[in-house]
């Protein structure tokens, strides 16, 4: 086993513990909301998740806008594997919300600001993941995802400033909000043990997408070989093609 | 606990979708593998 794969693994070990660990102090060490009382721990999952999902797409307009002037398709490769992890932490704050909501507001769902602008994003990211499936040309669809995906990221300040911009059913920031914005620094430590957890587990699962699509490259060069030596009259003594290509 | 079935429901689901999704990259992965193998096992047969 290689060196960096062995990493991976005891990446992937830690962030087990750490996402245990922060389960622990979600529900042990961090103190009781006075108003919503238990309900309120969603909040540590919720947030983390939104914040992961901001980094995430973060790094799909950056490996974007690298592969717009490098023209390396691993930074594609990069984007696209971040921009996946993103949109399923992004699915994550898109069913805690009402979960959280549900109890506390009396509904699951209201089009407030917020909420809206988080479902738009969501909508965005799935069209940023369908787009590949779109395009046959690599050169192309990597171009054209690039250029999205750096589009895309607009959106990602928009969501953080409506609860500062409008008011909504949604409630105002604790974090980041102003003089009046308090949290309980239990509150805040856990809060960030939680979300460094987050950050690694994305790092983790962005990885392991992105060995995906090296494979898929290497994939793509051994079928451009086979093409090649199918279309080469030496190729083959019988005349057929070495190998049946599919895909 | 009160609210008890709305807070594990919420850790439930982040526990889905993670998992879900590992195991969507794994089985395109392991799809991805063998392809390979067998490409590579017809260009140098």
């Amino acid at each position: 086993m290689s060196l960096n794969r062995t990493l991976w693994l005891v990446a992937t070990l830690f962030a087990a513990l750490w996402m245990a660990a922060a389960g622990y102090a979600i529900f042990f060490i961090a103190p009781d909301e006075s108003t919503m009382h238990q309900i309120q721990r969603i909040f540590y999952i919720h947030v983390s998740s939104a914040w992961t999902a901001g980094i995430a797409y973060f790094v799909v307009a950056l490996g974007g806008a690298l592969y717009l002037i490098k023209r390396n398709p691993r930074y594609d490769w990069a984007a696209l594997s971040a921009g996946e992890a993103g949109f399923a932490f992004t699915t994550v704050v898109l069913i805690t919300g009402p979960i959280w909501a549900k109890p506390i507001w009396g509904i699951w769902w209201t089009w407030d600001p917020r909420l809206t602008w988080t479902f738009v994003l969501w909508l965005m990211y799935a069209a940023y993941l369908l787009l590949g499936t779109l395009v046959d040309d690599k050169q192309r669809r990597a171009t054209l995802r690039s250029v999205y995906g750096i589009f895309a990221f607009v959106n990602v300040p928009l969501v953080w400033e409506t609860i500062r911009w409008w008011r909504g059913q949604h409630p105002s920031p604790v974090i980041g909000g102003g003089p009046d914005a308090k949290l309980d620094p239990t509150m805040w430590s856990v809060l960030m043990f939680t979300w460094g957890a987050m950050l690694l587990l994305f790092a983790v699962l962005t990885r392991q997408r992105y060995r995906l699509e090296v494979l898929r490259g290497e994939l793509d060069a051994l079928r451009q070989e086979a093409e090649d030596s199918a279309a080469s009259p030496a190729a083959s003594a019988s005349g057929r093609p070495l190998v049946e290509l599919k895909g | 606990m009160k609210n008890f079935d709305s807070i594990l429901a919420a850790y439930m689901v982040f526990w889905a979708i993670v998992f879900g999704f590992q195991f969507s990259i794994s089985r395109r992965q392991s799809r991805a593998e063998a392809e390979l193998a067998k490409l590579k096992q017809q260009l140098h047969r």
